[in-house]
């Protein structure tokens, strides 16, 4: 300390973890008072969940049931066919993530790859997580890993350059426009799998080695997946549709427009799932049956499409008006300019935005219980209210729910982040 | 000259129907309005079809009937006894209730967490970002059934409820606590309230008046809120006999009675609301405040004015113009979310409007009527905000 000629240091207490923690704990007299009481907040959340959590919750309610949770009432022998969307899915996952095509998709097929290999190993019981079900869940890493390393190399990509031409036309439309065709073969890959998972699970009635399940028997998380993915793709194209409609320079098509978008901000989902499972079997043709799940589907891609409509359209207003007229004078049409010039920038504007939407379907997905599908939140309730010895573990079970929401939801804001800056928004 | 050279036909005669601008124009809404209007008009006649073929009505007669089925919970007085459209009323008054008090509560919980995600405290500002991600990526019907089922149906029997001072009671009946029971001194009181809320609000655009003509401070805000507190409190000392008694919850017979008494379900949604709305006030104050530039708060301290006077003149009428719009739309979505109190029991409008569903069986009319409360819920919200919006606007030169 008293050494005279070394040259003085800062002083100990700002530097370090010392510094660090005078600086943002203890800088004033009030902030060291907000430091204690927010420790204390701490303490008494981790005194009363803690114990909780590991020693007084029964989650006997979660593992015994984990099969509804999952699928619903799928049937027991056909749940390979869920298994093998999903496998097929992370295999997806492995080949995009072997381009480089993307850095969120890229971070998922890892986060994928692990949690399945480690639920796979996960030390319950082997009645709670069968052999074939441990089979499955390590056949997700597998299925990343094969298509990481299946791909990388350049000559497969240039054999299926020649067919992406027809392709490319389509992806001229996309965000890829100007793109590698790896990335026009995977946007096809993707599309045509959703579909292809889609006949999977329906299978066709009939056929013996893939018999019909029909959509009553769907449930679980895979509903709630398949009602938010389903919502996401229909809604968002509707949403564009309806903004471009309500910005027309036509009066008639702007007024409706906006009194679709208005009308259906204006009331809640419930009225609008009500609307489609209540009213609509009324007016329909009875030639025309709708299921269940198809009618909620309806409510939720109208709902989600008026908020789409509007942010889609904050993003047209921040399109400035020069673009516009610089297109016009290089002669492009009303309808190139629209997709070539404005849409690109007006989506990029609004990424976030967009994707706060679709976190908002994922998370309203879950008010089909209201109208009595059994998606994961209605399986919930159902598991409680059907059997008396777990009526006592509701609290385990909307715990584990908000876990599982929580995880898909978290996932989607992390990538929205994440895409923001690969796109560079709001830099240049 | 021959009349041959000149070209006397105008050039917009060449261009082909088909390609002419406005014709396309013309076609495109003509299209357009017949294929809504077609839609109309089918869902309209099949609706109509329908109720003659099964014998159901569409009209809204039914509204004077008797409408014969409890409400757990109402702000006015209620019996089965009265008409549906009575029944729809108290729906309607405890969405409201909901709602009102929703927003007060989430506005106050929101903003204090956005000051907290904002705050240099690394500690205050990590729990505050903590809260936002759990409490605004889970779905709130998900929130709403951990309340109801997971916490307030398994609190204790009334026998052993656990008392907290004040007192502060909590079974599975409800919670309670001490309120004011009005006696007949208590309408002059409130007389006096108004009319000093009135004199304040007056006293304070006056003052602010002359604060801008003189430039120098005249306290506007502090001398309003002196009257709002000082008028009152002379009265109350003044009246002959007190406006409020203290009514404690008592154990009855069955219950405690007496104090204020919320329901399992109220509580629930209630709590419900606002923790989950509160999570998105927090994002919208913290990106309001983040939104003013450093520069402001630092040309405001060199010009002399003190922290408070930043905050007061510098900061927030400029983070107020962000923060606004947003809040709005999310007292909007607070609003239209208490219609998940059909989840878990609360008799709000949606709800009351699905019993009547099935006790009148005349489910378009209500739900016509549903939509239309909603609606003219949604165009109040919109009708304050366009008028802050126009208030605040940018007086652009």
């Amino acid at each position: 300390m008293s050494t005279a000629t070394a040259v003085l240091g800062p002083p100990r207490t700002s530097v370090g973890v010392l510094g660090w923690v005078r600086g943002n704990l203890l800088s004033t007299w009030y902030n060291v008072l907000f430091t204690v009481l927010a420790l204390v907040v701490m303490l008494v959340l981790v005194w009363v969940s803690v114990p909780w959590l590991f020693v007084d919750a029964d989650w006997t309610v979660i593992t015994e049931n984990l099969k509804l949770f999952f699928v619903g009432q799928y049937p027991p022998e056909q749940v390979w066919r869920v298994s093998l969307g999903v496998v097929w899915l992370a295999f997806l996952f492995g080949v995009t993530w072997g381009t480089g095509a993307s850095g969120v998709m890229s971070i998922f097929a890892r986060v994928i790859a692990i949690g399945f290999g480690l639920a796979a190993l996960v030390p319950l019981p082997l009645d709670v997580v069968s052999i074939t079900a441990r089979i499955w869940l390590l056949a997700v890493p597998m299925a990343v890993v094969v298509g990481f390393f299946l791909f990388q190399d350049e000559s497969i990509w240039s054999e299926l350059r020649d067919f992406s031409r027809p392709v490319a036309v389509v992806a001229r439309f996309s965000l890829f426009r100007g793109r590698s065709p790896q990335i026009r073969w995977l946007v096809v890959a993707w599309v045509l799998s959703f579909f292809a998972i889609l006949v999977l699970l329906r299978g066709f009635e009939g056929l013996s080695w893939l018999p019909l399940v029909g959509t009553n028997a769907w449930g679980g998380l895979l509903l709630t997946f398949l009602l938010a993915v389903l919502g996401i793709v229909a809604s968002f194209p509707l949403g564009v549709l309806l903004a471009l409609g309500r910005r027309s320079n036509l009066p008639v098509v702007s007024v409706l427009c906006t009194m679709f978008i208005e009308g259906v901000r204006g009331v809640p989902l419930v009225t609008l799932l009500f609307m489609t499972q209540v009213i609509l079997p009324l007016f329909l043709p009875e030639n025309l049956p709708i299921d269940r799940i198809t009618r909620a589907f309806l409510a939720i891609t109208l709902f989600s499409a008026a908020y789409m409509a509007e942010n889609v359209r904050a993003g047209l207003q921040s399109v400035p008006t020069g673009q516009i007229e610089a297109a016009k004078a290089l002669g492009m049409s009303g309808f190139g300019t629209m997709l070539f010039i404005v849409l690109p920038q007006a989506l990029r504007a609004v990424i976030p935005a967009i994707v706060g939407q679709f976190i908002g379907l994922f998370k309203d997905t879950s008010l089909v219980v209201i109208v009595g599908l059994l998606d994961i939140v209605g399986i919930g309730r159902a598991v409680v209210q059907a059997n008396p010895e777990w009526i006592d573990a509701q609290r385990e079970v909307y715990v584990f729910l908000g876990v599982v929401f929580w995880v898909f939801t978290y996932a989607m804001s992390y990538a929205s982040r994440r895409l923001e800056t690969t796109l560079g928004v709001g830099v240049r | 000259m021959s009349d041959k050279g000149f070209p006397l036909r105008l050039s917009f005669g060449t261009i082909p129907l088909w390609r002419d601008v406005r014709v396309l124009r013309a076609l495109t809404q003509l299209v357009s309005a017949v294929l809504v209007v077609g839609l109309v008009l089918f869902i309209v006649t099949q609706v109509v079809a329908a109720a003659n073929e099964r014998g159901f009505s569409l009209g809204f007669d039914f509204l004077r009937e008797e409408a014969g089925f409890p409400i757990a919970e109402s702000v006015i007085e209620y019996e089965e006894s009265d008409t549906f459209l009575y029944a729809l009323g108290v729906g309607i008054l405890n969405t409201l209730k909901v709602a009102i008090l929703g927003v007060i509560l989430a506005t106050i919980l929101g903003t204090f967490l956005g000051i907290c995600g904002v705050s240099t405290n690394w500690l205050v500002s990590r729990i505050a970002v903590v809260y936002v991600e759990i409490f605004r990526n889970v779905p709130l019907l998900v929130q709403l059934f951990f309340w109801y089922f997971g916490v307030f149906q398994l609190l204790p029997q009334v026998a052993e409820s656990i008392r907290w001072p004040g007192p502060f009671i909590l079974n599975n009946r409800g919670i309670y606590m001490v309120w004011g029971s009005p006696t007949d001194a208590f309408v002059p009181w409130l007389v006096a309230v108004l009319i000093a809320v009135a004199v304040a609000v007056v006293g304070a655009v006056v003052l602010s008046r002359v604060e801008s003509r003189v430039g120098r401070s005249t306290y506007p805000l502090s001398v309003a809120v002196a009257i709002v507190v000082v008028i009152p409190a002379l009265a109350w000392i003044f009246m002959p006999d007190s406006p409020l008694v203290r009514d404690a919850p008592e154990l009855g017979r069955f219950n405690y009675e007496g104090g204020l008494r919320l329901t399992p379900e109220f509580a629930s949604l209630l709590i419900g609301l606002v923790i989950y709305t509160a999570a998105f006030i927090a994002e919208i104050v913290r990106g309001g405040i983040n939104s003013v530039r450093r520069g402001q708060t630092e040309a405001s301290r060199a010009l002399g004015l003190t922290a408070l006077q930043t905050l007061r003149f510098v900061i927030l009428p400029q983070a107020l113009r962000v923060i606004i719009p947003p809040l709005i739309s999310q007292y909007l979505n607070l609003t239209k979310n208490s219609s998940l109190a059909i989840a878990i029991g609360y008799p709000d409008l949606f709800s009351v409007g699905r019993i009547m569903v099935n006790q009148a069986g005349r489910a378009v009319p209500i739900f016509l009527l549903l939509m239309v409360s909603y609606l003219a819920m949604s165009l109040t919200y919109a009708l304050i905000g366009n008028i802050y919006n126009r208030r605040v606007r940018f007086e652009e030169r």
